[in-house]
């Protein structure tokens, strides 16, 4: 299998805002699509373990989404915003909310920009701006939970195999 | 009151603090002369800096000094590690459907 592109994260201390780089072997009208088409953004933006429901999706300036990750379980995570401006195919600015934080409002503001590389290749940089430092940083380490609760999960699997 | 690493380390004046004490241990005077900031606001950074725990203060004679600790920083770059794998996780496999779009583009773009 072909080495990955690496996934780059840029997260300064004290600042409001995150970068999330990386690039794909795949024209930039391609990418754009796996991010605007319902069929194909399912399958790759849930965790792995958690399926992805889509229960609005407008990939449109104006738009607005909602989707939802759900678990094993039948925990449900929603998230969901609006779609400030969608240029294709190289730009996507849309707000973001994760629903399940003990107080509504901490909504991100989400700029994706889609760079043509040559060769047909694309770079996504992804920057997420927050309404606080410390909205930030609860970002990122629920991220690292979730990231353990997976990784958790995963530990699970492999020993349900070896039983 | 949240007292952590990122918290610490989210105001610049605490920053340069521990790059300061970094190096050398300094006491109290030592740091404040470094900034334009009253003395009390120097004081309340450093105290902020020792309940997270990337300081501690030493008494020597009747000075008091400020000592790093820093092996704590590494957990922050534990946690954005595993902010990033996240996005690695969900970034291989659009890889995946990149691919799968390339290979076969008829199926894919058929509405």
């Amino acid at each position: 299998m072909a080495t990955k592109n690496e996934t780059k994260v840029s997260v300064e201390p004290g600042r409001q805002e995150l970068f999330i780089t990386r690039e794909f072997e795949a024209p930039r009208e391609l990418v754009f699509k796996a991010f605007t088409d319902p069929k194909l953004i399912v399958k790759w933006l849930g965790p792995r373990m958690l399926k992805m429901k889509l229960d609005k999706f407008e990939p449109k300036s104006g738009g607005s989404y909602r989707y939802l990750h759900v678990d094993p379980n039948g925990n449900e995570f929603g998230f969901h915003g609006v779609v400030h401006d969608l240029t294709a195919p190289e730009r996507i600015i849309q707000t973001f909310e994760f629903e399940g934080l003990p107080e509504s409002g901490h909504v991100v503001l989400e700029t994706v920009k889609f760079e043509a590389l040559p060769g047909n290749r694309t770079r996504i940089i992804n920057q997420s701006v927050f309404q606080s430092v410390e909205d930030r940083d609860g970002m990122v380490k629920s991220g690292m939970e979730w990231g353990v609760n997976e990784s958790h999960q995963r530990l699970d699997e492999l020993f349900e195999t070896m039983k | 009151m949240r007292r952590d690493v990122f918290q610490a380390i989210a105001d610049p004046t605490r920053r340069e603090i521990i790059n300061l004490v970094a190096y050398q241990s300094l006491n109290l005077n030592a740091i404040a002369e470094k900034f334009d900031v009253s003395r009390p606001a120097i004081s309340q950074h450093i105290k902020i800096l020792t309940e997270c725990g990337l300081v501690i203060l030493k008494k020597q004679g009747r000075e008091r000094y400020c000592e790093a600790k820093l092996n704590q920083l590494s957990e922050v770059s534990d946690w954005i590690e595993r902010f990033r794998k996240l996005w690695e996780d969900r970034f291989n496999a659009l890889d995946n459907v990149l691919e799968e779009m390339i290979v076969k583009p008829k199926r894919i773009r058929k509405k």
